[in-house]
Formats: structure tokens, C-alpha cells, sequence
């Protein structure tokens, strides 16, 4: 991009002398400013390592605190609304809710009253991939509308892809109400109930079960006879 | 430029002078509008880039106007779009073009990036304009997913759910993970934050950029010519060879091969709005309350085949398949020109190419076609929603009556069809008796086994009695049913040639 009226074409010719000092200041400019250009990129470059830490901060800020850190009790309401020997649904508002979770605040969970003050509550979150499952009275069983998982009605697998049971919220009777520890979606990392220990991939496998559950399961997935 | 004195004396024209005096761009413009194409190359096989770009500015342009009335709140995105679907003037259809258009753009780019494939126009020295196409067809599939979310109804809701319980299984991290994509506890209003800022910053951002890129490198490196057999691609010499042909027999890429992409960018255009038109906008489904469980959410067309594979893979592969299988596909894309950088480009002589183009598109077909009406899903309203047929209850005696109210009180039906109605997660049972003996078929409802739950615990003796005598009434053409052939031989006591009575065992 040279144009005919160069400014510094008609500075060359003017005594040699003037031209080499002139040259030589320049270029001691020129070292000057590569090197102070040199120091503003380090010195950006540590402005930006500062500002990362609030931006990234900021966005892992939800990855820091533990799953167990969102739940308390919840109150699921008074036990006369569970008959003995039956599974509801229940519903109730998260504890932990701002004003723009709008209905998705709240959540349900299946209460199973097993007698007296013994209950499961399980999550509807499928085991699988998180899908509503749905309580069938009759056989028993819950379904997973998405890809078709069952559980037994103590919410242990029965078939389909889930490779574990339903996820058990940890309850306790206040007076005459049931209360549960909820808060965080469960899913296989960020499960409800502390109680147990969380394998992150669970196979359901005899040994992993509960002794009495262990017999039921053998004598339920006992296979064919060739 | 003869033209462009002749305009100067126009008011327009000094106005375009004026500018361009300034601006410097209607040189570097011209030139790269007038390119040199290879002739052959003027065809329309290579239209599908620049109608991908054309749906792009589409979708940003619709995506804005949207974005004017919808409202990012969980309390309230699903109320907004029920606004635009029914108050705002003509809101509906910016919702289907925009809908539609993002179905458009997943299918054109998917079609662009076979037809690169197949005609070898991501070797040599064109490895990078692949590998950031790699990119922008992650980007368009992150929108997509991403698009759906924002859509915040029930599918949105629980297509969330099994994106945090996909996540949530990475080794260590999944749980810090889970809550970093929904940016709480639970789906809420921050995830719904967190997907329109990504749906409408972020990867726009950076697919608008990598767009840029991927255009500016075709420029600078020339449109791929059309492959020839035995026209090898090596190193050394392509870039002359290229020079030479489009020295020889290039055109000017505008207008010689540029009014074949117009003409199909707008016959794509017009289809979308014809979709648009026709079908309407995509939802919202039901509201994103996650009391209301009578759902079955579906993910949108484009990861229909994603929801299906989970469907079929078996639970003990399934969490290493979900992080192995996209690494080794993304990285096989990534890898691709470099491991294949030189040599043949003509699909003739590339079988290996060809075949896996094949298998890859019928797998992907298949499993959508499956995800469409999901024969592995149980349906819920079958047990009471479908009667029994008449023929299965005619001329049957009143304990197998009773055992076919039993098939439908234990929702029997939600899994298994009969009379061609009913879940088809388990195999129909109109000829069940034909290839199950009766022992065989007890064993089955109180045992369980294969994908069947046991139903010892609710069923009672005489309710099982009940049916299996109904069951094994359920032979089509009234063939004989299944027998155990050791059976009378057990019951004989003797070993013997087994005589034909015993073939067809008489109760
Ligand atoms: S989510 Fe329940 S079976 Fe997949």
C-alpha cells in the first residue's frame, strides 16, 4: 500500500549523518517499545489468570457444594393419607426453590407404607435415565414410560435398563407427620439417601443386595431351563 | 470497472464510491464472489454448505424475533410460548419456522458432510475446513438439543432429567457435573438460564465464527474438484495440479455456479415455511411440572436414535458405551483427513467409504424409525383403555374367562399385544400356546425372566390358575399347543420311540 507521496521518501536524502542517528534513535525506540509490548502481554496475561478465578468461580460455583448440602426435611404430609399395605404418590415444593422455578419447584415422590411406622418413599426419578415412573397397583410394579424399566413394589429392579433399584428417599415420623430428606434431583451421582453406600455404576449383583432382598432376587431372575 | 465509471455519474453511484472510498470492499469482495471454480464443480452436488449458511441467518433472524416475546423464566417460558402460539400476531409461525428450520439445518448439514465424504474433498488441503465442519455439526446438534430445552414443557423437562442422569454416571465427577448443567439442585428456573444463554450466546457465538472460518477457508483454498478415478491427491503436487485446472477450465464461482445454490437455498426456504405451513410450530406438550408423571417424553427427530439406543443397549454396557461411543466417533471424525489426508477421492474406487456411508445412514434410520413409536415402551392406558377381542373369549369355558379378566387387571396388556393391540415390550401373546407349554408358561408369569418382571407376589394361586388355562386357549388357527415331549416319557416310565399321540399331548 505504498502511495506516490511517501513521508518518508523525502526524508532520505537529506545529509547522511542526520539520517543514520535518526535511524539508530529509532531503533533504540523500537527495542524499547517491543519490549515494554512484551511486558503488556504479560502483564495481561496475569490481569486475565486474576479475572479467571470469579469467571470460573462463578460458573462452577453449583459443582462445589455437595448434594447432601441442598436436602432437609421435608414434610410429606400426615401418615393417614398412606394406608397400610399401599403406594402413593406424593407431592411436595423442593426446599431449596427461587421464584423463576415456576412448577418445576415442585416434586413428587411414591410413599409406600409398608405397616406401622415402616416406609419406602422412592423417588419418581427413573434408575435409569431419570423418567417418571408410574405405580401399578395390580401387578405391583412400577413402569418407566421411556424405555420401559420395572421395579418391584419394594422398589428393587425387575427388568428393563436400569441397572439398580429405585432411589429411596430417607424418611422419619414427626409426630403424626412423614418427613423426608429431599432437595437434590436424585440421580446415580446425586442420589437422595445417604444411608447407603453409592457405587457410581451399580450392577445389581446378589452380593450388593440386602441379605433378604438377595433371596428374593435369586429366586426371581433364577433363568431358564435349556 | 468500466461499469462502475459509468455509474459514477449516477447519484447512487457516487454514493457507492463515496462508500467505497472508505471502505475498501468492493475489491476483496468481487474477487472472492468471482473465484475460480473448477467447472465441473459448478454442480448440484455442492449446494448444500451454502444452503446450511442460508438457514443459519435464517434461524438467527427468526431466533431473534422470538426472543422478543419469549421470557426465560421457568415460572413463566412455557406460559410465553403459549402467548406466541395464540396472542401474538403471526407468533406461531416464527415458533414452526424456527422449529422447522432447525430440522432443516441438522438435515443439510448432515447432508453436506456425506457429501464431502464421498467426494473426498477433505484431503488434502482441505483437513482443517473438515475438522472445523466436524465442529459446526456438534454446534448445530448442541443448538438442536439445546433449542428443545428452551422449549420448556414436559419433553423439555425430562429430557433434561436424562441429560443430568446421562452426565451424573461420569466416573467421579458426575454428581458436581450434574449440578453444574442444571446449575442448582433440581431442573429450575437456573437451568432454564443456564440453556437460553447457551442457546442464545454462546454457541451462536462461536458457530457464527467457525462459519466464518470454515467459508474462508474454501475460498482460500478453492472449492474441491470434481474427483476422478486414478486422479490421485498427494502432497507434492495437488495445489499445482488445482492451479493448472482452474487456470484452464474454471468459472467465475458468481454467477456461473452461484445461481444453482440460490435457486436451492430458496427451494429450501420455501420448504421450511411449506413445513411450517402445514405442520405448525412444535409444541409446548404438557407443562413442566413434574407432579403431573402421566407423560412419555420423547426427545425431538434429531435424537430420536440416541433415545432408541439407550432403549436396546444392555445395562451393563450401557455407561461405557454412552462415554466411549461419542469419543471414538468424534474422534474418528477429527482423525479422518489426517489419517486420509492423500490418495484416491472417487467414490468408486473408496468402497470401504462408501459402505460405512451406508451402514451408518440405515443404523441411524433404523433406530429413528424405532424411537418414533418406541416398541420397548410399556403403554400405560392399554390395560384399561383395551378390550380383550371377542374371538379370544368365545366358545371358552368360565375359568378362562376369568383369566382373561386377569390378563387385563394385572395390566398384562401394557407389555403384550393381542389381536394386534397393546405394548409390544413383550411378545404378543396371540399364539402364545403354540410355543410355550403350559409348565413353561407358569414358570414365566410367577419367575419373571428375559425383560419380564415376576408375578408370583401378585398373583394368587387361583388368579394364576385362572390365567394360564386362559393363556393356553391362545392358539392361532387352533394349532396344538406346545408340549414337553419328555414329558410322556417321564409319565411312561420306559424309554420308547415316542408314538404320534405323544406329539400332541390330550389333557
Ligand atoms: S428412564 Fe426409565 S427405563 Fe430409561
Amino acid at each position: 500500500m505504498s502511495t506516490p507521496h511517501d513521508p518518508g521518501a523525502q526524508l532520505q536524502p537529506e545529509g547522511t549523518t542526520e539520517a543514520t542517528t535518526a535511524a539508530a534513535a529509532k531503533d533504540a525506540l523500537h527495542t524499547r517499545r517491543a519490549f515494554l509490548f512484551k511486558l503488556s502481554l504479560y502483564l495481561n496475561g496475569a490481569v486475565g489468570a486474576v479475572l479467571a478465578v470469579p469467571i470460573f468461580g462463578y460458573i462452577l460455583g453449583p459443582a462445589f457444594r455437595k448434594s447432601a448440602s441442598y436436602n432437609s426435611w421435608v414434610s410429606l404430609g400426615t401418615v393417614s393419607e398412606f394406608p397400610e399395605g399401599e403406594t402413593r404418590l406424593a407431592d411436595y415444593r423442593n426446599p431449596v426453590t427461587m421464584v423463576s422455578d415456576g412448577a418445576t419447584g415442585n416434586a413428587a415422590c411414591w410413599v409406600r407404607h409398608i405397616e406401622g411406622k415402616r416406609f419406602q418413599v422412592f423417588a419418581i426419578n427413573c434408575a435409569h435415565l431419570g423418567c417418571p415412573v408410574r405405580w401399578f397397583a395390580q401387578s405391583r410394579l412400577f413402569l418407566c414410560p421411556c424405555h420401559g424399566g420395572a421395579y418391584y413394589e419394594d422398589g428393587s429392579r425387575a427388568s428393563g435398563p436400569p441397572e439398580r433399584g429405585l432411589f429411596e428417599y430417607e424418611y422419619k415420623l414427626v409426630g403424626n407427620h412423614l418427613m423426608i430428606q429431599a432437595g437434590a434431583m436424585p440421580t446415580p451421582a446425586t442420589e437422595a439417601c445417604a444411608k447407603k453406600p453409592k457405587p457410581l455404576i451399580q450392577i445389581e449383583s446378589p452380593s450388593s443386595a440386602a441379605p433378604a432382598q438377595e433371596a428374593e432376587a435369586a429366586e426371581r431372575s433364577s433363568s431358564w431351563p435349556a | 470497472m468500466a461499469s462502475l465509471n459509468k455509474r459514477s455519474n449516477s447519484a447512487a453511484g457516487r454514493t457507492f464510491a463515496w462508500l467505497d472510498r472508505r471502505l475498501g470492499l468492493a475489491k476483496p469482495l468481487t474477487e472472492a464472489a468471482q473465484h475460480p471454480t473448477p467447472e465441473r464443480s459448478a454442480s448440484w452436488w455442492y449446494v448444500f454448505g451454502s444452503a446450511a449458511t442460508v438457514l443459519l441467518i435464517l434461524q438467527v433472524v427468526t431466533g431473534i424475533l422470538l426472543a422478543l416475546v419469549y421470557s426465560p423464566s421457568a415460572g413463566e417460558a412455557w406460559g410465553s410460548l403459549q402467548f406466541l402460539n395464540h396472542n401474538v400476531t403471526l407468533g406461531w409461525l416464527l415458533r414452526a419456522i424456527h422449529g422447522w428450520g432447525s430440522d432443516f439445518m441438522v438435515a443439510i448439514v448432515l447432508i453436506h458432510m456425506v457429501q464431502v465424504f464421498l467426494f473426498g474433498a477433505y484431503k488434502f488441503p482441505r483437513e482443517l475446513t473438515w475438522i472445523i465442519g466436524v465442529f459446526l455439526l456438534l454446534l448445530t446438534l448442541g443448538m438442536a438439543f439445546t433449542g428443545q430445552v428452551l422449549r420448556f414443557d414436559q419433553d423439555a423437562y425430562w429430557g433434561l432429567g436424562i441429560g443430568a442422569s446421562i452426565i451424573s454416571r461420569v466416573p467421579w465427577i458426575g454428581g458436581p457435573l450434574v449440578h453444574m448443567m442444571l446449575g442448582g439442585p433440581i431442573i429450575g428456573g437456573q437451568t432454564l438460564s443456564r440453556f437460553f444463554a447457551l442457546h442464545v450466546f454462546v454457541i451462536p457465538g462461536i458457530l457464527l465464527a467457525l462459519v466464518g472460518l470454515h467459508v474462508w477457508m474454501v475460498l482460500r483454498l478453492g472449492i474441491n474438484e470434481w474427483p476422478m478415478p486414478g486422479r490421485i491427491v498427494s502432497k507434492a503436487t495437488y495445489e499445482h495440479e488445482y492451479h493448472e485446472l482452474t487456470e484452464n477450465s474454471g468459472v467465475p464461482f458468481v454467477p456461473d455456479a452461484a445461481w444453482k445454490d440460490a435457486v436451492f437455498a430458496a427451494a429450501i426456504m420455501l420448504s421450511v415455511l411449506a413445513c411450517a405451513l402445514y405442520f405448525g410450530p412444535f409444541g409446548p406438550t404438557g407443562q413442566p411440572d413434574p407432579t403431573i408423571i402421566q407423560t412419555a417424553p420423547k426427545p425431538d427427530f434429531a435424537f430420536l436414535w440416541i433415545y432408541a439406543v439407550l432403549a436396546y443397549l444392555p445395562p451393563e454396557l450401557e455407561t461405557p458405551f454412552i462415554f466411549i461411543a461419542p469419543i471414538v466417533v468424534i474422534g474418528g471424525m477429527l482423525l479422518l483427513p489426517l489419517v486420509a489426508g492423500e490418495g484416491e477421492k472417487h467414490w468408486k474406487r473408496r468402497p470401504i467409504a462408501v459402505l460405512m456411508v451406508g451402514i451408518i445412514a440405515v443404523t441411524l434410520a433404523i433406530f429413528t424409525q424405532l424411537g418414533t413409536y418406541t416398541p420397548w415402551s410399556p403403554i400405560m392406558e392399554a390395560w384399561s383403555g383395551e378390550a380383550i377381542p371377542v374371538a379370544y373369549l368365545q366358545q371358552r369355558s368360565p375359568l378362562e374367562r376369568q383369566g382373561a379378566l386377569v390378563l387385563q387387571n394385572k395390566q398384562c396388556r401394557n407389555c403384550h399385544a393381542l389381536g394386534g393391540v397393546g405394548g409390544m415390550r413383550g411378545p404378543a401373546l396371540d399364539s402364545l400356546a403354540t410355543r410355550m407349554t403350559e409348565d413353561q408358561i407358569i414358570r414365566q408369569v410367577l419367575q419373571g425372566g428375559g425383560n419380564m418382571p415376576a408375578y408370583g407376589k401378585a398373583l394368587s394361586p387361583a388368579e394364576t390358575r385362572a390365567l394360564v388355562s386362559f393363556l393356553m386357549t391362545l392358539r392361532e388357527k387352533n394349532l396344538a399347543p406346545a408340549v414337553d415331549a419328555s414329558r410322556s416319557l417321564t409319565h411312561a416310565g420306559a424309554m420308547r420311540v415316542p408314538a404320534k399321540s405323544d406329539v400332541v399331548r390330550t389333557p
